[in-house]
């Protein structure tokens, strides 16, 4: 069972690793992300949130879904830690 | 084993001294960091890891229970609970409003700033629900991890 565990780990790495033959180099500016959408942030975020930092912009406002998710990641970590450990002092 | 728990760090004068003279500034500097997240590197996540880690050095300089009388239990659940509902709360008034989910302007309609201040003021009304989440989950998780669950001796 060990054995077909790692098996699989393996095929997957592999297979990760397979697909990212085909990302664009590191930093290439010609790369659709670098093309696109982060020119549209740097020149746009602060006009249209009045937001000096772009950082806090993006993850705040263009990115406030995956924000919001990350939120809930660490509000699930807690509610398990709690569901699991926390016990009452009468027992 | 008995021997080991006599020697703890925590029952140490300087040691005490020094936490009960860094927690205000630590608090300080995690409210600054929520607040100023608009201008300067920082925001919800780090300044709330700042201020919870006042509150976990309370508890390790002298124990969970002092760390407890500035932060009571009732407080942590509420607060831990508070954080993720004033974000996804934010985002649910901005669809009542009649815009997309999270999309700050359309809160426009109640108070009149002005779409792009509002943008503004979405983020950091989000900012402290991701504080306050943060803050308050840190500490529930270091008094869970470290009394067993049990919430009075810890470490």
């Amino acid at each position: 069972m060990k054995a077909l565990a790692l098996l699989a780990t393996l095929m997957t790495g592999a297979l990760l690793l397979y697909g990212t033959r085909d990302f664009p180099a590191w930093g290439d500016p010609q790369s659709p992300a670098s093309s696109y959408l982060s020119p549209v942030y740097i020149e746009q975020a602060v006009q249209q949130t009045h937001v000096p930092n772009l950082v806090t912009a993006v993850l705040g406002d263009y990115r406030g879904y995956d924000t919001m998710f990350e939120t809930v990641v660490i509000y699930c970590a807690g509610m398990a830690v709690v569901s699991v450990l926390r016990r009452n002092r009468e027992e | 084993m008995r021997e080991i728990k006599e020697y703890t760090a925590g029952e140490d004068l300087i040691i005490k001294t020094s936490v009960r003279l860094l927690v205000p500034f630590i608090q300080l500097f995690g409210l600054y960091v929520i607040v100023h997240g608009h201008y300067s590197p920082g925001g919800g996540f780090q300044g709330g890891v700042l201020l919870g880690a006042s509150f976990i050095l309370l508890a390790l300089a002298y124990n969970i229970k002092t760390s407890q009388e500035y932060l009571s239990i009732g407080v942590n659940a509420l607060f831990s609970n508070l954080g993720p509902a004033i974000f996804i709360g934010v985002g649910v008034l901005c669809t009542v409003f009649g815009g997309l989910f999270l999309d700050y302007s359309a809160l426009d309609l109640l108070i009149p700033l002005g779409p792009v201040e509002w943008r503004s003021f979405g983020i950091f009304l989000i900012e402290v629900g991701v504080g306050l989440a943060v803050m308050n989950i840190m500490v529930l998780l270091y008094w869970n991890l470290s009394s067993g669950g049990n919430m009075d001796e810890g470490l």
